[in-house]
């Protein structure tokens, strides 16, 4: 029963029904039905294109007993009953430990649409778990998937996306802010940062202030023209990718790829780190960080460092976030748009 | 008031900004794959209405704002201050300064419900509803027969908006009007 008082608002009563019905149309999906099934032609033609290329698609499992140790990544972690008994499995940020012990088991080159899970990764750009179409290519150089990377991103649009510029990171930071991103002194660095995001970041590291000016001021500008590849990011950036010396200026530099379109991160790809030892102290430098920052720690994958340590070919490897390629395609504002149930209403 | 981590900021939220109530506009998480992650939101200052831009770190948190929306009926004014009234039943009333009406004092119009924004419990702002219906007061004499299109001419209302009106409107007609963008919809 209505309040009398409040009897009398036409507009209290229809704000009443209004309420009931926005609750009442959650259990609906996030993207059309007509969008649903472009999706699955998207996926479809991506299948064809790795069939082609006789790269073999495999299924490895989203539970790990390690996770992604990446200070940047939050790993979600379930309690399970295995045969083990009760224990701690972590949900996968990607499919890459799993996959590189194929590789290490001599699989040849293989490809992946694989659930990911990252927490706290919410925005329009972001869902809490997507698809990541990964793949790996055993003897083939960065430089080469980066070509194919650009052909599989060319295949997916409905129309071409345009020409393909290749950006090294130091240049973006240059013509962009005029700063040179290794060597402009720190507290130089985090003025410029802080000032550009209007916040505080006295105690923020330099990565950490190279972050923010690239999400902020530089990245949105990438892609518009076409596809933008950047390079030769700082070692320090480097995650799972070797380091090389930059033929240039020989500083220190990741061998390590990102492609941009539309201001969109779409794929980050590496000439894979294989030696098992520099792998290990990464992430053991990774656990250090965590434990600093009271960041959760999380179990580090000793299978992928057994892997390594037996050998794995050196090689490169590449991540896409194919429903932001979906997107793209299908011309979306929001990657929720593309996905049946985005996280809101799972 | 509670705190809100960066996480917890969604549009609707009202927090607190350098002393001000700020109500949340867009969260949007900025985040290189591999890199630190950031969250660019907009904010709405409660007090001057202005939109503007802010960086936090994720994990970072602002104070909520001790800020309650709610619908009142205008009563009336006596030009130092306005003066509604809560529609709850419980007949509370609020006295608003001009600076809180700011452009909906051209929309007034008595027994129609407003949003009216609180803060600590003092009135800082003063929404109308999206349409309102109110009478011609002064516009010229309306063209017989021009009802399918054509021109359009001003039109001032009884709360005191001036809205362009088709030409067949007569004063004394009453129109429904859309106060976000104070354009003529229909005759009420």
């Amino acid at each position: 029963m209505l309040n009398p008082s409040l009897t009398g608002h036409a507009k209290g009563v229809a704000f009443v029904i209004l309420e009931k019905r926005t609750m009442a149309s959650d259990w609906r999906p996030s993207a059309s039905i007509v969008t649903l099934r472009e999706r699955a032609r998207l996926l479809a033609e991506v299948r064809a294109f790795f069939a082609e290329r006789e790269v073999l698609e495999v299924e490895t499992p989203v539970l790990g007993h390690g996770g992604s140790t990446d200070v940047h990544l939050a790993s979600l972690c379930v309690e399970a009953t295995t045969s083990a008994g009760g224990e701690r499995l972590w949900l996968q940020t990607s499919p890459e430990f799993h996959m590189k012990r194929l590789l290490a088991a001599g699989s040849g080159p293989i490809f992946q649409l694989a659930r990911s899970f990252r927490d706290a990764e919410v925005g329009s750009r972001h869902n809490l778990e997507f698809t990541m179409l990964e793949w790996y290519r055993p003897g083939l150089a960065m430089e080469e998937l980066i070509e194919e990377t650009v052909e599989l991103i060319r295949r997916v649009l409905p129309r071409d996306p345009g020409p393909v510029c290749r950006r090294r990171y130091r240049e973006l930071f240059r013509d962009a802010l005029g700063i040179d991103p290794f060597t402009e002194p720190l507290p130089a660095l985090r003025r410029l940062a802080g000032e550009t995001g209007g916040l505080t970041m006295a105690d923020s590291d330099r990565d950490g202030c190279l972050d923010l000016l690239m999400g902020l001021v530089i990245e949105p500008h990438l892609g518009r023209e076409g596809i933008e590849v950047v390079l030769d990011y700082p070692a320090s950036q480097a995650a799972l990718a070797r380091c090389h010396r930059d033929s240039e200026d020989g500083e220190w530099v990741a061998s390590r790829f990102e492609v941009y379109l539309a201001g969109l991160e779409l794929a980050n790809g590496y000439d894979e780190l294989t030696e098992a030892a520099e792998q290990r102290a990464r992430f053991e430098q990774d656990s250090v960080v965590r434990r600093r920052q009271g960041l959760p720690e999380v179990d580090m994958d000793a299978r992928l460092l057994a892997a390594l340590e037996h050998g794995m070919p050196p090689g490169s490897g590449v991540a896409l976030g194919i429903d932001r390629l979906i997107q793209l395609a299908l011309g979306k504002p929001r990657v929720a748009d593309v996905m049946a149930f985005a996280t809101p209403r799972c | 008031m509670a705190n809100y981590s960066t996480n917890e900021f969604k549009g609707g939220l009202k927090v607190m900004l350098d002393g001000d109530p700020c109500t949340i506009v867009e969260n949007e998480l900025v985040k290189p794959g591999k890199g630190q992650a950031f969250s660019r939101v907009k904010l709405r200052n409660l007090m001057t209405g202005r939109v503007g831009e802010r960086t936090f770190k994720s994990g970072d948190s602002l104070e909520g704002a001790d800020v309650l929306e709610l619908e009142m009926e205008y009563l009336y004014n006596d030009g130092d201050m306005w003066y509604f009234m809560k529609t709850d039943g419980s007949f509370e009333q609020y006295a608003v300064e001009k600076r809180a009406l700011g452009d909906t004092e051209k929309w007034l119009k008595e027994q129609v419900p407003y949003t009216v924004t609180l803060w600590n419990d003092n009135a800082i702002a003063v929404s109308p509803p999206n349409f309102i219906e109110l009478e011609v007061t002064e516009t010229d004499p309306g063209v017989k027969g021009d009802t399918a299109q054509g021109g359009s001419k001003p039109a001032t209302l009884s709360s005191g908006a001036v809205v362009r009106v088709p030409l067949f409107i007569n004063e004394g007609e009453v129109l429904k009007v859309d106060t976000r963008s104070g354009d003529y919809v229909s005759r009420a």
